[in-house]
């Protein structure tokens, strides 16, 4: 059943009895071409893209939970291509290219909007590395514009340029970056996955990976059984325990980022603001409510919640950067468990069993990138070539020390992003 | 979040930062295998975890034993025995 | 209407506010939401999708629909609940989410097409065309959405935060909460009770109860002033408990100055964190509204806020009252009207065995299926049977029930369970270490029992840690028992509100079933349910069973609620409070501070510190002029530039050499007392963290440098080597960088500056490149090292920090006298170019030994942090950009740091990048453009020509590759 403002009418005169399922609810089958373990944004992309490119529907999405309760139903979601670095330029633009269609390529409308994504500099040496970073988004086709402190002002009028203890320099503006509406990039992709036949098993949590002969043949579930010949693993931060069934040790470590939104508000700030020297980003959602986060609390948790340091310190971030938000007053925070990898970026690779793949590491970064995951990731599973776009992402990459990929230059080594 | 710090009591998580998982038995010699899960690899419990937390005040690096699922603190001993 | 003779303050003085411009008065004591109904105001408000008009519902800070603008200008405060805010003289409060009026909005056409606006609508229209939405459709939404608004400009008023330490925390002041902290602050137990309401006493302040034969407020009031002089015991009303964390944590929002005209002297919030060694929660219970037909007209209201609104304030929200409910509890609601001699228009319980003493018109088995009235109630339909007949009221006090206040018990993921009895959700024990839960938020509903219950808690809790409780007789009080029926929603045509702010109905909830977003989840999700301001507080659990009944579940299986941080919203102002202009980070600042801003010089932020930029004198006109004559001024003659930024870190021990070996990448062990070298410290993961010199003093003694940048991690990493990973070295490290005030004097005639400052004159005789000594300077011991950073002749002169200032004003007049003077920051950055010497610029953190040409100073004789991993295959890899110079061709252009750079003629686009531009600048002394940056195999390609590309910037430049050290490359002008 499309959807179509048509349709809105349609059954609003017939008391909205026409409107379908979003996606069935089907018993799992006992035999799978492939599985996907993990109904997360990432997850459920693979599965629509296995599905739509190619031609792949003897598949399975199997989902602890619910569907998208995962990251991409607890995030600041924040879309955007700035990144500065070989392997991250490609994917990244490859997906926000991806985000650009999704609302047709899914008929959802995910409310992506393309408002404009500005970082912010307050020195010297930072703008240096903000004109690194922009020249490397042109250099890939993306778009990028270096402003200076008039060129800021002239869009961000309420920053605090008089007395900000780090005074802003300029900005990295990025015009196609935005925002979308988190749980329909899931929905969307479960609504298009399921409509090409792909089964989406909720409540139904892999207990362990039959392995046999270095091949995997299947899982053991909460619900049975299934058998597959190939099987991708998309959990985020429960990555280290979905591998460990099939004997794996990854790179990852999980840590709690905390979100926060204010309670609604008239229309304040129209665009994507991120503090150079804070850790703070900051968008306002479509309901009017302020949406920030910062850096990690951390240390390692899969609670899914923080503690008051690492709040209060977005709040001081906020607050002084922008002044005016001081009366907003916070509704609600939250916390998501974040696979982090050694340097901060993502893993899409095959593993050492075979027909085992591992799509993780996306650190506090993974909701952009959910249609380039899906994508790349199922490309890898259906063709066992990687994907161009995410070719760099390698698991092996820390061993060979080849192709490292630290955007923020803190080591890669965990704990230092 | 609160820690008993061995040398300086009940004290405020603020005054810690964290290094994450803590591993101990550092290789020795060329680039190996040994090296890459040292530096990488992680068993990254959901339970019981062994971490390297520091004490910014007294420079003190500790080794905090605590729950990552409920964020329990089971113990916290100094790196290095005090001397 | 005000009741003569009622509430608690009937000869409270008269205060003046006004309400969207009207003038009116209300009474001491009063809440503007108690002050409205007084003066028959019941419109407040519009919803959020459908604009349509709304009235109080509540009488507490689960409020969803009467939220009103505070105050004007700049601190106008918006979204604050008429139910909280205490009416002071002068309030000014305004009305939002309407335009032009209160009365007239004209976005209450959404009402009109609602049918068009069902859950979720928005995700299945607005996609076509493509640019519509970000032109069109979203801004659209936007306006239309939101609540208030702020102000737009920074808050004149500022909050504060502090630390509160106690043995017992109680959080509620109702019968429980008071009995608690009686106890624990009888015990001697240190105790604070906090409270978010002005007064304490909670639900008693609402009821005409008895409590140890006195009225409820009057006990009450007596507890508290008992508990009051007790030393041991903090009372903290207007004071909400906000969030359970983890040890023991909690963070409270204390309201401070809402509640009085604006004085400067107070805050506007104060937010507490709170370690507690035990926690008592006693946040009594919220009651349900009912999910009938068209419930959400103004004059609509919770039974148990007509309750308090008529008890503790001496307001009937109505002359005409109609009550409603499934429960024992409507039923009170109704005595207090007719003993308060307001006219109580219909009681209706939807238990068919209900009964009554009351002289009221009574309807047992029946439900209210209609209300009418557009912008205030005026008629209920009543229907029994199937039979049906209207009742006019201007207002209707429903009960669904109560829930329990288990919010905070979920903080910690704890999830509440399920009580068949009472049809709520109850705490599911320890939920929150060292957190109980008594009274009515644990789900006991008779005030005898919350009495008894507080007690309980109190002890248990002090057992726990060791003190011993008095035993405390439990006041008499009611112990009626609490019977419910369930009632979730009444069937009807037209809509039932959920969620009153977000417009989420019945039919929503129904529709979301249909559509298979049945995961609790995905249904508050899909409608919005839950996520308005007061989080659900009012409908999650009435919304949870029609969930439940559409999906043909029971409430336990359908899913539970939960709840998170903060119970009541808080203002950023609060939790960030002091981070505005310069409260954001310390200001750290060198002892030549005064004297580099006497001289005019703009002071720019490195890391926290402030430093000098350059020194403009008389004639020059930009930063230019300035920092070119401060390099000639250096090379030709002397400057002096205060370094005492850099970290320095004393090493102390017999094992200090063999501890360096270990930390750097370089050999220190080898290094003769007296002399210093240079070294890279690397990360385990081989990358360069940092850079420095080591200066040896004795066998068993070092003084190292970092840059300014990375003191503090340098000094974090060496604890780690030294405490981890070298736990069997015999070794001290300490930071001195604040004890030691340090300048570097540098150019051709730093001798004589040195002569002429030193006591007992100066000869560089022993003195060579790369050494160190003891020097005295008007009789202060001092060091003096022989380095340099410009490439020129030059010392680096150290004092302790209390001489600092001095000796910077003397060396610099000194300089001044030889022709030279101090130099900033920006002659520094073009001196260190010139040589190529490397700073964060090209230590970026992702740069190897091997990148910057310095891969033999990784020495491969010992073991050290990094090297290992610096041997990784990938890290060696000769493609991989190194460190060169560039050159530029043409000598008006200039090359750009962040720029790339690409083979002669290639496309700038990323395949063919080849490396980037690291550091840049005018060399006043070469008369030409110079950069440095990284280029693959660049050290194979000096002489070729490359091409700059500045995409951001627009430019196009072609330049020369060439060794980094630009400027005196054999280095005799600083060695010799």
């Amino acid at each position: 059943m499309g959807y179509s403002g048509l349709r809105i009418i349609k059954e609003a005169l017939t008391s909205q009895r026409g409107w379908k399922p979003v996606w069935r609810d089907p018993e799992p089958k006992p035999d799978y071409d492939i599985l996907i373990i993990g109904g997360g944004g990432h997850g459920l992309a693979t599965a629509f893209y296995l599905a739509k490119e190619h031609g792949l529907t003897n598949v399975a999405v199997l989902e602890k939970g619910y569907l998208g309760g995962g990251n991409v139903g607890r995030n600041t979601t924040i879309v955007r291509a700035n990144y500065g670095l070989p392997g991250n330029s490609e994917f990244y633009s490859h997906s926000l290219k991806l985000w650009e269609g999704m609302e047709r390529e899914l008929n959802f409308n995910v409310m992506h909007s393309q408002r404009g994504v500005i970082n912010l500099f307050h020195s010297d040496g930072q703008r240096d590395a903000a004109a690194r970073r922009g020249n490397a988004m042109v250099n890939q086709g993306d778009d990028a514009i270096l402003l200076d402190r008039e060129g800021v002002r002239a869009i961000l009028p309420y920053l605090d340029f008089d007395n900000l203890r780090f005074p802003i320099y300029g900005g990295l503006y990025h015009p196609r970056g935005g925002t979308a509406r988190h749980d329909a990039v899931a929905w969307g992709y479960a609504r298009g996955a399921d409509r090409r036949g792909v089964d989406l098993i909720q409540n139904c949590e892999v207990t362990g990976i039959d392995i046999d002969n270095g091949r995997v043949t299947g899982v053991q579930t909460t619900r049975g059984a299934i058998r597959a010949k190939k099987i991708g693993i998309v959990v985020a931060g429960r990555s280290s325990q979905v591998a460990a069934l099939a004997g794996l040790r990854l790179p990852i470590e999980s840590h709690v980022l905390q979100a926060f939104v204010t309670e609604g508000l008239k229309p304040c700030l129209d665009h994507v603001v991120t503090f150079g020297m804070g850790h703070f980003y900051i968008s306002q959602s479509d309901k009017g409510g302020l949406v920030f986060g910062g850096d990690l609390d951390f240390y390692p948790s899969y609670a899914a919640r923080g503690n008051p340091p690492a709040a209060e310190h977005v709040m001081e971030a906020g607050l002084a950067l922008m002044p005016m938000i001081g009366r907003a007053k916070v509704l609600r925070s939250w916390g998501g468990i974040m696979d982090m990898s050694p340097d901060g970026s993502p893993i899409i690779d095959r593993t050492p069993v075979e027909g085992l793949y591992l799509n993780c590491g996306w650190c506090y970064g993974g909701f952009k990138a959910v249609p380039g995951s899906g994508f790349s990731f199922a490309h890898l599973i259906a063709t066992d070539r990687p994907h161009a776009p995410a070719a760099r992402y390698r698991l092996d990459r820390f061993a060979t020390g080849a192709g490292l990929m630290d955007e923020e230059g803190t080591g890669s080594q965990h704990n230092l992003h | 979040m609160r820690l008993t710090c061995p040398f300086s009591g009940d004290r405020d998580s603020r005054e810690f930062s964290v290094r994450g998982g803590a591993v101990l038995e550092r290789p020795e010699g060329e680039w190996s295998a040994e090296w890459d899960a040292y530096l990488h690899l992680r068993e990254n419990p959901a339970g019981e975890s062994r971490e390297f937390w520091y004490h910014d005040p007294t420079g003190t690096w500790l080794i905090v034993t605590r729950n990552t699922v409920t964020h329990e603190v089971l113990s916290v001993e100094p790196a290095r025995e005090p001397g | 209407m005000r009741i003569a003779g009622r509430g608690l303050d009937p000869e409270g003085a008269a205060l003046a506010f006004s309400f969207d411009g009207k003038r009116l008065s209300g009474r001491e004591g009063d809440t503007l939401a108690a002050a409205l109904l007084a003066n028959d105001i019941r419109l407040v408000g519009r919803s959020f999708k459908y604009h349509r008009p709304r009235g109080i519902l509540t009488a507490g800070s689960e409020e969803p629909n009467a939220l009103v603008t505070v105050g004007e200008g700049a601190g106008a405060e918006p979204n604050i609940r008429a139910t909280v805010q205490e009416l002071h003289d002068g309030l000014v409060a305004v009305s939002q989410n309407r335009w032009p009026s209160l009365e007239r909005d004209i976005l209450s056409v959404n009402d009109l097409f609602a049918p068009f606006l069902s859950a979720g609508f928005y995700y299945k229209t607005f996609m076509w065309p493509r640019a519509f939405w970000e032109a069109i459709y979203e801004p659209i939404i936007r306006r239309a959405a939101g609540l208030g608004a702020l102000s737009g400009q920074p808050d004149p008023g500022r909050s504060e935060r502090a630390f509160a330490f106690c043995d017992l925390l109680v959080i509620g002041a109702g019968p429980a909460g008071l009995m608690a902290a009686l106890t624990a602050g009888r015990a001697g137990a240190r105790v604070i009770l906090a409270d978010e309401d002005a007064r304490m006493g909670g639900r008693l302040l609402a009821e005409r109860e008895e409590v140890d034969g006195a009225p409820g407020p009057v006990w009450a009031a007596g507890i508290v002033a008992e508990l009051a002089v007790m030393e041991n015991v903090r009372l903290m009303p207007r004071t909400t408990v906000t969030g359970a964390y983890d040890q023991g944590s909690y963070g409270a929002l204390e309201r401070v100055g809402h509640h009085v005209p604006r004085a400067e002297h107070l805050p506007r919030d104060c937010f507490w964190r709170i370690a507690a060694k035990r926690a008592v929660l006693c946040g009594g219970a919220l009651e349900r509204p009912l999910a009938l037909p068209d419930n959400d007209r103004p004059g609509i209201m919770t039974a148990g806020a007509v309750r308090a609104y008529l008890n503790r304030w001496g307001v009937s929200p109505g002359r005409a009252v109609a009550v409603f409910g499934n429960n024992d509890d409507a039923h009170r609601t109704a005595a207090d009207l007719c003993d308060a001699g307001v006219k109580v228009a219909a009681l209706i319980d939807a238990r068919e065995d209900a009964e009554t003493d009351l002289d009221v018109p009574f309807h047992s088995g029946a439900v209210v299926t209609g209300t009418k009235g557009r912008l205030g109630l005026t008629e209920i339909t009543v229907t029994k049977g199937g039979n049906s007949h209207t009742i006019q009221a201007d207002c209707l006090a429903m009960s669904g029930g109560w829930n329990p206040s288990v919010h905070l018990t979920c903080h910690m993921n704890g999830r509440p369970v399920w009580d068949e009895d009472l049809l709520a959700f109850v705490p599911s024990p320890g939920a929150v270490p060292g957190l109980r839960v008594a009274g009515a938020a644990n789900g006991t509903f008779s005030t005898a029992g919350c009495l008894a219950a507080g007690i309980t808690a109190a002890k248990e809790a002090l057992g726990e840690l060791g003190q011993t409780a008095p035993d405390i007789a439990v006041p008499e009080a009611e112990d009626r028992p609490y019977h419910i029926r369930a009632l979730w929603a009444v069937p009807g045509k037209a809509r039932a509100w959920l969620d009153f702010q977000n417009d989420v109905t019945v039919k929503d909830v129904t529709l979301a079933a249909q559509e298979n977003y049945r995961s609790v989840e995905h249904m508050k999700r899909y409608t919005t349910q839950g996520m308005a301001t007061d989080q659900g507080k009012n409908s999650n659990v009435a919304a949870l069973a029609v969930l439940a009944d559409a999906t043909g579940r029971t409430i336990p299986e359908t899913g539970t609620t939960t709840f998170r941080p903060p119970y009541s919203p808080v203002a950023i102002g609060a939790l960030g409070a002091g981070a505005e202009g310069p409260g954001f980070a310390p200001e750290r600042r060198t002892t030549s501070d005064a004297a580099s801003r006497d001289r005019g010089a703009p002071m720019i932020e490195a890391g926290l510190w402030f430093r000098p930029s350059y020194y403009p004198r008389p004639g020059e006109t930009t930063w230019r002029h300035s920092c070119d004559r401060e390099v000639r001024m250096v090379r030709a003659a002397v400057g002096v530039v205060d370094v005492s930024t850099l970290g320095k870190i004393d090493v102390q021990g017999p094992d200090a050499a063999a501890f360096l070996d270990f930390a750097y990448a370089g050999t220190m062990s080898t290094l003769k007392p007296g002399r210093v070298r240079y070294g890279l410290m690397l990360r385990e993961d081989g990358h360069v963290m940092d850079d420095g010199t080591a200066a040896r003093f004795a066998d068993g003694h070092y003084v190292i440098t970092t840059t300014t940048a990375a003191a503090g991690q340098v000094m974090t990493h060496l604890e780690f080597a030294r405490q981890v990973l070298r736990p069997d070295l015999d070794v001290q490290i300490a930071s001195a960088t604040e004890q030691w005030a340090q300048f570097a004097i540098a150019g051709p005639l730093a001798d004589e500056v040195l002569g002429a400052v030193l006591d007992g004159g100066f000869e560089s005789t022993g003195w060579p490149f790369m050494s160190h000594g003891a020097v005295a300077v008007g009789g202060v011991a001092a060091r003096l090292f022989r380095i340099s950073f410009s490439g020129e002749r030059g010392y680096e002169l150290a004092v302790p920090s209390r001489y600092g200032a001095s000796l910077y004003r003397l060396l610099v007049a000194q300089a001044e006298s030889l022709g030279g003077g101090a130099y900033g920051m920006e002659a520094l950055n073009v001196l260190r170019i010139e040589k190529g010497f490397i700073t964060h610029a090209e230590i970026d953190g992702r740069v190897t030994a091997f990148d910057l040409g310095m891969g033999r100073m990784v020495s491969q004789k010992k073991e050290s942090i990094g090297r290992a991993a610096a041997g990784r295959p990938g890290l060696l890899d000769p493609e991989r950009p190194q460190l060169v110079g560039l050159r530029v061709k043409e000598p008006d252009q200039a090359l750009f740091a962040g720029a790339h750079l690409f083979e002669k003629t290639a496309e700038a686009v990323r395949v063919n990048a080849q490396g980037h531009v690291s550091s840049n600048c005018w060399s006043p002394t070469l008369g030409t453009h110079l950069g440095i940056g990284f280029l693959t195999k660049g050290p194979e390609r000096y002489g070729e020509t490359v091409r700059m590309v500045d995409h951001l910037r627009g430019a196009e430049v072609l330049c020369e590759v060439c060794h980094p050290v630009f400027f005196d490359p054999e280095g005799g002008r600083m060695r010799d």
